[in-house]
């Protein structure tokens, strides 16, 4: 496969399931006020993973469509990081998986702003006025639980304790970023781990939590190699396009 | 789980020029939540520009049961309505 397409379908990926994730939440939310926040940005990612979809099908040139590439491929086919495909857990997880998320992927798509590619370029202008506001609502977030009752602060405690070792992969380049980053289309992601560090240090330290040893990190969701997660995850996504083949609504 | 988050009010601005106008209420523990939570409750279609919100404690309703007390006596003052004077047919939006 080509280095951007799979680059494009890293992008589109992460957004993707993370945003098939979060609509786990859709009528489980605590309060109805944060079922519909965790759907707006479910919603949102989902929004930004077709766009992405379209972006790689056209470089690819096969003429595949978005739902061809969202709902017939298999895991070992699919680019997203560890970190996105990681059960909701509880509240306190859910909010620290989206606050590890949005940091890098705000600062990710700051950058994209210079990629090379124009369509690349304008999909992270839009995507990232949304962007802007999943980083706020999941550091708010992160303040008021790190800094709430002492259950809360527990919770937000073990939340980061479970997902700091999918942290590192986000910045951890395999083949097609590097060489994304190398003909301009993409990003340097040193620099990108530099400002996710600032952010999380500023929110962590604003929530009177601690920030983690580097450590040991797990790595292999960008070249297919996932948790056991996602085979649920598609799964449950792919379960209408594979029973009712090219169905629509 | 028990709610027992603070309730506000919610006031919103569709388009300039317009007042802001108020739409529901919504429960959040604090001012800066109820700002994020508005948003995501009622301007996801687009309705407006601004958002206020307010404590609903700091809100002072007037009592049902002062309702006579208070609007009656104007019912039978039709002189305070400005329907005695012939307007100009040029005259429009009155």
């Amino acid at each position: 496969m080509d280095t951007s397409v799979a680059y494009i379908l890293h992008l589109a990926d992460n957004a993707l399931i993370l945003g098939q994730r979060l609509s786990e939440w859709c009528g489980h939310g605590p309060i109805l006020e944060q079922d519909m926040a965790m759907t707006n940005i479910s919603l949102d990612l989902v929004g930004q993973s077709r766009s992405l979809f379209q972006l790689a099908s056209d470089l690819e040139g096969m003429g595949k469509s978005e739902d061809d590439l969202a709902f017939l491929r298999v895991g070992i086919d699919y680019k997203n990081c560890l970190l996105v495909e990681q059960p909701n857990g509880d509240f306190a997880l859910t909010i620290v998986r989206q606050f590890f998320y949005d940091a890098y992927n705000y600062h990710n798509y700051q950058a994209l702003l210079k990629s090379n590619n124009e369509q690349l370029r304008a999909i992270a202008e839009k995507s990232l006025k949304e962007i802007t506001y999943h980083l706020k609502w999941s550091s708010e977030w992160v303040i008021r639980l790190g800094d709430g009752t002492e259950e809360s602060s527990l919770r937000v405690k073990n939340a980061i304790l479970s997902l700091w070792k999918y942290t590192g992969e986000l910045f951890t380049p395999v083949d097609y970023e590097i060489e994304a980053a190398r003909s301009g289309l993409g990003v340097d992601l040193e620099k990108i781990e530099i400002l996710w560090a600032e952010e999380v240090n500023k929110i962590f330290d604003l929530a009177g939590l601690k920030v983690p040893e580097r450590g040991w990190m797990q790595k292999g969701g960008k070249k297919g190699a996932h948790t056991e997660h996602l085979g649920f995850i598609l799964a449950d996504m792919q379960y209408l396009q594979r029973t009712y083949p090219g169905q629509k609504w | 789980m028990e709610n027992n988050w603070p309730l506000w009010e919610i006031f919103i601005r569709s388009k300039n020029g317009l007042s802001h106008k108020h739409v529901g209420s919504l429960h959040a523990s604090d001012a800066e939540m109820a700002m994020q939570n508005a948003r995501d409750v009622y301007t996801r279609r687009s309705e407006g520009i601004s958002i206020w919100v307010v404590a609903s404690e700091n809100i002072t309703a007037s009592n049902p049961d002062d309702g006579e007390a208070l609007f009656d006596p104007a019912n039978d003052k039709v002189y305070r309505h400005p329907t005695f004077y012939d307007l100009p047919e040029e005259l429009k939006h009155i």
